[in-house]
């Protein structure tokens, strides 16, 4: 008997958008066992898969469908885990409709297979349902490789270094690893307990973290290579310098970047002042320049935790928005208003130095600029005021140049990220391999863990042919192809 | 790895002195620059100047004033208590020159701050001259420690209760009448600075301060630490702490320093419910 192919997914449910603003907990509920299972029905279990040409870090996306299908659940996040060490984590954040679920043949005629929810509901699965088991560890090299930053590119790199054997240290400058997941993406769309737990598999893996260290500053990269015997190393220190626009009026007081306002928020945990220590000043008008999926989650949370009125504004149109468009929708949902056209030029502060009003002017769309959109050309005289108690920039990030600067001959692009070649990682200087948002420019996570992933393999190749004469130009060059 | 406490001591009304086991900072550490701790799972982060190292023990030593939860709950851990987090060395070092004879004006925990600045000035061939200002006799800090390593020490208190009476402006002005200074190094309350800043503008002598905006991560990441030098937006952890005095907004730094004072006074007071509820 032929069965007819479901064209719509399974619904994932969703906490109502009156309740889910008023806690800081996850909104999108994840998938029961039968919903799950309903849902791996719909995969045809593809012989050559194109999804999987989609997936970064290429997990084997039928045969994990095909455990789940079968009730193995337990089998199938092994599978997962044999290619992605994070499966709870992307299973949330990847941005799905652009990647694996983009390239799935059933989304030719109905809706993509939801490989991402799948994903989630096995790594939550096997969380609930008793021990994560840990692969056996593999003899050891007796090599120590220095992971500089512990976001998921330094995660994914030193798990898969500790799996082939070899000694591995991760170096976070903040007191939690984990790094834009733990500081940046807010529990309601990434809970904490999950990164915490995925991280703790990477340490069963073996995997040793050092906290409170900051690279360039506790100790330079140098002193860590040339003194403690670090033989290679992975630099993961992602893109976390804020930018600012630079308009009168930026310094007033209730001006955050978004790194500060998250970071208060997730990593302080300042939605729960006093019960913690740290604050975060929100009042009720609260003014979110940018519209990246940085924009959305400052707008969500500033809701959350107690704005009355949220604002986001964006000088380019709906079209040009980087955020993905479930978190946009998300957005609109809890009641967030978008202001698309519209700049701000200045902030007028009370006598206190508090913010107080937005200036903003109006926007239209001229010729393509360098990155292809639309080149957004001010409205003269179009100026008008807003009220703000509270302004958030979400305007990008740039890479910190604390390594960087103190790393001798470890060079950098004109944009700030360290110069390597893309294939093989290798950067200017022997020995040292980057990968993730300071390689690239802010980017994805999943984005992040691949980079970790490739680095891994010619960090391996680059250990077992150090002594080969010249070993280091062909890595740089890309002459080597693993 | 935790960051214990080795000794504690007591060095005035509100001001306590540390020493805390953190290898990797010891050996790391420079003059100028400072360190972020977390007493608790729940803490603030909150910087602190390095006063002392000793990196053969592995010790940092610590100078702070008690005036809010976080530095009180500091000054409540006994020696063996062991801090949540301990990290540095943040910051940009002290630019140590030979100028000639530097003038080194310490206010309330800012006179900590110059420890281990006027240490390497006068190792660099400088003639220090230390001006240590406090409200009344008892909070004048660490003038004997002070004594062992300068040229001269000048105590000024608000009320004359112990040297000379006024501010260490007083102190600077006398000085400067007195001799030609090369270069003054001012650390303290925010109007404090402002003033030297404002005496030192005119004969251009050159001045440096350190600023104590409110920080977070301390390594650029958040900018809650942004300052206005020369007009431009600086973040003091990475850019700073130490600037030139003549070109700083002190206007903006003491707003700024204000943004979360109610929450700060309303944490405190909880904080303070508590320890009675403790005591009884
Ligand atoms: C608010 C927000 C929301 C996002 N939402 C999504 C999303 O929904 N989906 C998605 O795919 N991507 C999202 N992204 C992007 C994604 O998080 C990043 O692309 C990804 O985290 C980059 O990983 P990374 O490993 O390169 O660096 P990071 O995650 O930035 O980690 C770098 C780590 O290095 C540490 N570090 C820096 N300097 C030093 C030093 N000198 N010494 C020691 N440690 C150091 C940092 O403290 C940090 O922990 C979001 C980003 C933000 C900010
Ligand atoms: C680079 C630097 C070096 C410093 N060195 C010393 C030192 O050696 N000894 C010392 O006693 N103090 C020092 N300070 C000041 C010290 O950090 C604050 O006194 C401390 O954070 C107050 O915390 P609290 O919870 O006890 O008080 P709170 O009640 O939280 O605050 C009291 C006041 O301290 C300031 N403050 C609050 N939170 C922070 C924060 N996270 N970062 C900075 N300032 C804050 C604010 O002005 C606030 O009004 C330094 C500050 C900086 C920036
Ligand atoms: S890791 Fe991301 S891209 Fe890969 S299969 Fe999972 S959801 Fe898709
Ligand atoms: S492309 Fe779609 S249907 Fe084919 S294996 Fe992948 S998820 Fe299944
Ligand atoms: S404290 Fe965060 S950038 Fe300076």
């Amino acid at each position: 008997m032929a069965r007819r192919l479901k064209l719509e997914r399974t619904p994932m449910s969703k906490l109502p958008p009156a309740e889910r603003i008023k806690t800081f907990d996850e909104v999108a509920l994840g998938y029961t066992p039968e919903e799950a299972m309903a849902e791996a029905e719909r995969c045809l279990l593809c012989r050559r898969p194109p999804c999987v040409a989609g997936c970064p870090v290429e997990i084997d996306i039928p045969s994990f469908i095909d455990l789940i299908k079968k009730g193995d659940f337990l089998g199938a996040v092994k599978k997962i885990k044999e290619a992605n060490p994070l499966p709870a984590i992307c299973g949330r954040v990847c941005p799905q409709e652009d990647q694996c679920e983009m390239k799935c043949v059933v989304g030719i005629k109905g809706q993509p297979v939801a490989i991402g929810r799948l994903e989630r509901f096995v790594a939550d699965y096997e969380a609930a349902h008793g021990e994560v088991e840990i692969p056996r560890k593999p003899p050891r090299k007796g090599k120590k490789v220095a992971i500089i930053g512990s976001g998921p590119a330094g995660l994914v790199c030193a798990s898969e270094l500790a799996k082939m054997g070899y000694d591995v240290t991760i170096f976070e400058a903040l007191h939690k690893p984990g790094g834009v997941l733990m500081y940046g993406i807010p529990q309601f769309r990434l809970p904490k307990e999950i990164v915490a737990r995925e991280i703790d598999y990477v340490k069963k893996l073996g995997v040793e973290i050092l906290t409170n260290f900051v690279v360039g500053k506790t100790r330079t990269l140098d002193e860590l290579m040339r003194e403690d015997g670090y033989e290679a190393a992975f630099v993961a220190t992602g893109a976390g310098y804020p930018r600012f626009m630079g308009i009168p009026g930026e310094n007033l007081l209730g001006i955050y970047s978004a790194n500060e306002f998250l970071t208060r928020i997730n990593l302080m945990r300042a939605y729960r002042f006093p019960e913690y220590d740290t604050p975060v000043k929100v009042g009720k008008h609260v003014i979110v320049v940018g519209a990246g999926n940085v924009a959305m989650d400052a707008a969500r949370s500033a809701l959350r935790a107690g704005a009355e009125k949220v604002t986001i504004v964006y000088r380019r149109s709906r079209k040009e928005m980087t955020a993905r468009i479930e978190e946009i929708e998300n957005a609109e949902e809890e009641g967030i208003e978008l202001k698309i056209l519209t700049n701000p030029v200045r902030f007028i502060g009370d006598e206190n130095g508090w913010v107080r009003e937005v200036e903003l002017i109006r926007m239209k769309l001229g010729e393509p600029d360098e990155s292809g959109r639309r080149r957004p050309i001010p409205v003269e005289g179009s100026e008008y005021r807003i009220p703000a108690d509270t302004v958030i920039m979400a305007i990008g990030q740039v890479p910190n140049p604390i390594v960087p600067d103190t790393t001798e001959g470890l060079e950098t692009t004109r944009h700030g990220t360290i110069t390597a070649n893309p294939r093989t990682h290798a950067t200017t200087k022997e020995g040292v391999f980057t990968g993730g948002d300071i390689m690239t420019g802010a980017a994805t996570v999943i984005l992040a863990a691949g980079s970790g992933k490739t680095a891994a393999r010619y960090i391996d190749y680059y250990l077992m042919h150090r002594d080969e004469p010249g070993i280091w130009q062909k890595l740089f060059k890309g002459e080597v192809e693993l | 790895m935790g960051y214990k406490i080795l000794r504690k001591e007591v060095l005035g009304p509100g001001s306590k002195l540390m020493e805390v086991h953190a290898p990797f900072v010891a050996r790391g550490a420079k003059p100028g620059q400072f360190i972020i701790l977390r007493v608790h799972e729940k803490g603030e982060r909150i910087p602190l100047t390095i006063a002392k190292t000793d990196p053969e023990r592995g010790v940092v030593t610590i100078i702070f004033q008690e005036v809010g939860k976080t530095t009180i709950h500091l000054g409540l851990l006994k020696e063996g208590d062991e801090l949540a987090d301990f990290v540095g060395p943040l910051g940009k070092p002290t630019e140590i020159d030979k100028f000639g004879t530097v003038v080194a004006i310490g206010g309330g925990f800012g006179t900590a701050v110059l420890l281990p600045m006027v240490t390497a000035l006068k190792k660099a061939g400088n003639r220090v001259i230390t001006i240590i200002g406090a409200r009344t006799r008892e909070l004048v800090l660490l003038e004997s420690e002070m004594k062992e390593i300068v040229d001269e020490v000048l105590i000024t208190t608000d009320d004359g209760s112990y040297g000379m009476k006024g501010l260490v402006t007083d102190g600077l002005r006398y000085i400067m009448s007195r001799e030609k200074v090369d270069a003054v190094y001012a650390v303290g309350p925010v109007p404090m600075m402002k003033a030297v800043a404002e005496m030192t503008r005119e004969p251009r002598i050159k001045t440096i301060v350190s600023l104590n905006p409110i920080m977070v991560d301390g390594t650029g990441m958040c900018g809650a630490c942004r300052v206005e030098v020369g007009g431009k937006t600086r973040f003091a952890c990475v850019d700073g702490p130490e600037f030139d005095a003549h070109e700083v907004n002190f206007d903006l730094l003491m707003q700024r320093l204000k943004m979360y004072r109610e929450e700060e006074q309303y944490s405190l007071r909880l904080f303070k419910e508590q320890l009675e509820k403790e005591a009884v």
